[in-house]
């Protein structure tokens, strides 16, 4: 099983999980699999059946961007870490 | 000119001495190492007498090398001349004057140095003392201008340590008053300062921590207009802003005007932090290319955030600033640390430089100003 790092804005949608097992062999089965367990985050992550394009999605510490984008094969050992921007500063 | 035949170097006057200098001589100093600090011919080496035999190859690795030796008056630069022709050097040139008569000749000098004043030898010793800084070090920190972009949460730990380290100018920009809720995560303020404007706050309290250090301040929001005027007289950038706007237009400016930008960002328990080079590594551009929606980042008086992260977040950031400064170490350009203070946990992602990055990818020239701004939803 692999492991999904859920990112603090989007843990209102998993009941304030910071992590996710998961099963599959891509990083698109893995979503999927996610957004089974928790559909309220398909809306948030995809766009139209695509990653959306604000949450940057890293195998490990690759960026899928740089590999095979969804198609990118993970192992049960791998860390899906899902990764939107973070404003907060100075306020 | 001395041409004494029983030796086989020559002994020169200060005022040869300069000319031959000029005419392209290795000059080799082989005085000891105090007499050397307290002053020595510009582009000189020094090579100790007692060293001058075994190291002479390091100056003269071709022994047909023309070699001017000096000390201070012309007795240790004549014994070592004649230990240097008996290695089989060829032309070997010693200064039988005292040291002061090359100067009165208008030979080139290098004044000593003095990195260092005594307070500051005490104030930063303990800092001085790492190898990696030493007085060269500390030196490059009190010559160092580094801008805090905010200084609230995130600039309060910068300000702080970086004055306490002996950076010389901080530059803080803010347009805020110190408010109460403030209080609980921006250490640069206090409760006698309600009301007061953040950057004659953090004034205060940088010169009770070192008088030393330049404040200057910045009292007006960083916007399209102003963002090149405000980080140009910059060393380095501290990025603690609260909004996408801002971080994407100091971001454009910075990969103009190749400024390094430390940035961190916070929220509720997470922290995220990296270091952007431009042309060396990613821009903010290139790991993240489109301006989220509000919803997936909201600010920290919509969701809250944890008083000590922005402590953590802040310190690592100070880290990153001295090491850019120093020219030490590994800094984080290229990756992305992730802090999760409910974990207690550390992750890293490496973020790689966009091609097709608007501010930073291929088609910008490096150094060139792109004119229009490209900062989306500016």
């Amino acid at each position: 099983m692999s492991t999904i790092r859920i990112p603090p804005v989007l843990r209102e949608n998993t009941g304030g999980s910071r992590t996710v097992g998961v099963v599959g062999t891509t990083v698109a089965e893995a979503l999927d699999d996610l957004f089974a367990k928790h559909p309220a985050l398909r809306d948030r992550v995809t766009e139209e059946g695509e990653l959306s394009r604000f949450i940057n999605v890293y195998v490990n510490d690759r960026d899928v961007r740089y590999r095979d984008g969804l198609e990118t094969a993970i192992g049960a050992d791998d860390t899906i870490i899902l990764l939107p921007a973070m404003a907060g500063g100075f306020r | 000119m001395t041409n004494d035949q029983n030796r086989p170097f020559r002994e020169v006057t200060a005022a040869e001495a300069v000319a031959l200098a000029r005419d392209g001589y290795r000059v080799i100093d082989v005085r000891e190492q105090s007499e050397w600090d307290s002053g020595h011919v510009a582009g000189a080496t020094l090579l100790p007498l007692g060293e001058v035999s075994q190291r002479v190859a390091e100056v003269a690795p071709d022994r047909d090398t023309p070699l001017l030796l000096h000390c201070a008056v012309g007795g240790r630069s004549g014994r070592a001349a004649g230990w240097l022709a008996e290695l089989g050097y060829t032309n070997v040139t010693s200064m039988k004057a005292p040291i002061g008569h090359w100067k009165e000749q208008g030979g080139e000098w290098e004044e000593p140095r003095q990195l260092l004043t005594p307070a500051q030898q005490r104030r930063y010793a303990r800092q001085t003392l790492i190898p990696e800084i030493g007085q060269e070090g500390q030196r490059k920190l009190l010559d160092a201008r580094v801008l805090l972009i905010g200084a609230g949460a995130l600039g309060s730990p910068s300000a702080l340590y970086l004055s306490a380290s002996g950076v010389g100018t901080i530059g803080l920009v803010d347009d805020d008053v110190v408010e109460e809720s403030n209080l609980q995560r921006q250490v640069l303020h206090g409760v006698d300062r309600l009301g007061m404007r953040k950057v004659d706050s953090g004034e205060l309290t940088i010169r009770g921590l070192n008088p030393e250090t330049i404040v200057v301040k910045h009292a007006e929001r960083l916007n399209a207009d102003n963002v090149e005027r405000l980080i140009s007289d910059y060393d380095v950038i501290v990025d603690g802003t609260d909004n996408f706007d801002t971080r994407y237009i100091l971001n454009d400016a910075a990969v103009k005007l190749h400024k390094p930008v430390v940035h961190g960002s916070i929220y509720r328990w997470d922290g995220q932090i990296t270091t952007f080079v431009p042309f060396d590594g990613p821009c903010y551009r290139c790991m993240y290319p489109t301006q989220p929606p509000d919803e997936l980042a909201p600010a920290c008086s919509v969701a809250g955030v944890l008083g000590v992260l922005p402590g953590v977040i802040g310190m690592l950031q100070s880290n990153e600033v001295l090491k850019l400064i120093l020219g030490a170490g590994e800094t984080l350009a290229g990756r992305l640390l992730m802090f999760d203070a409910m974990g207690t946990s550390f992750d890293e992602v490496r973020i790689w430089r966009d091609p097709a990055c608007p501010a930073c990818g291929e088609g910008v020239e490096e150094g060139v100003a792109s004119g229009a701004p490209v900062a989306a939803g500016a």
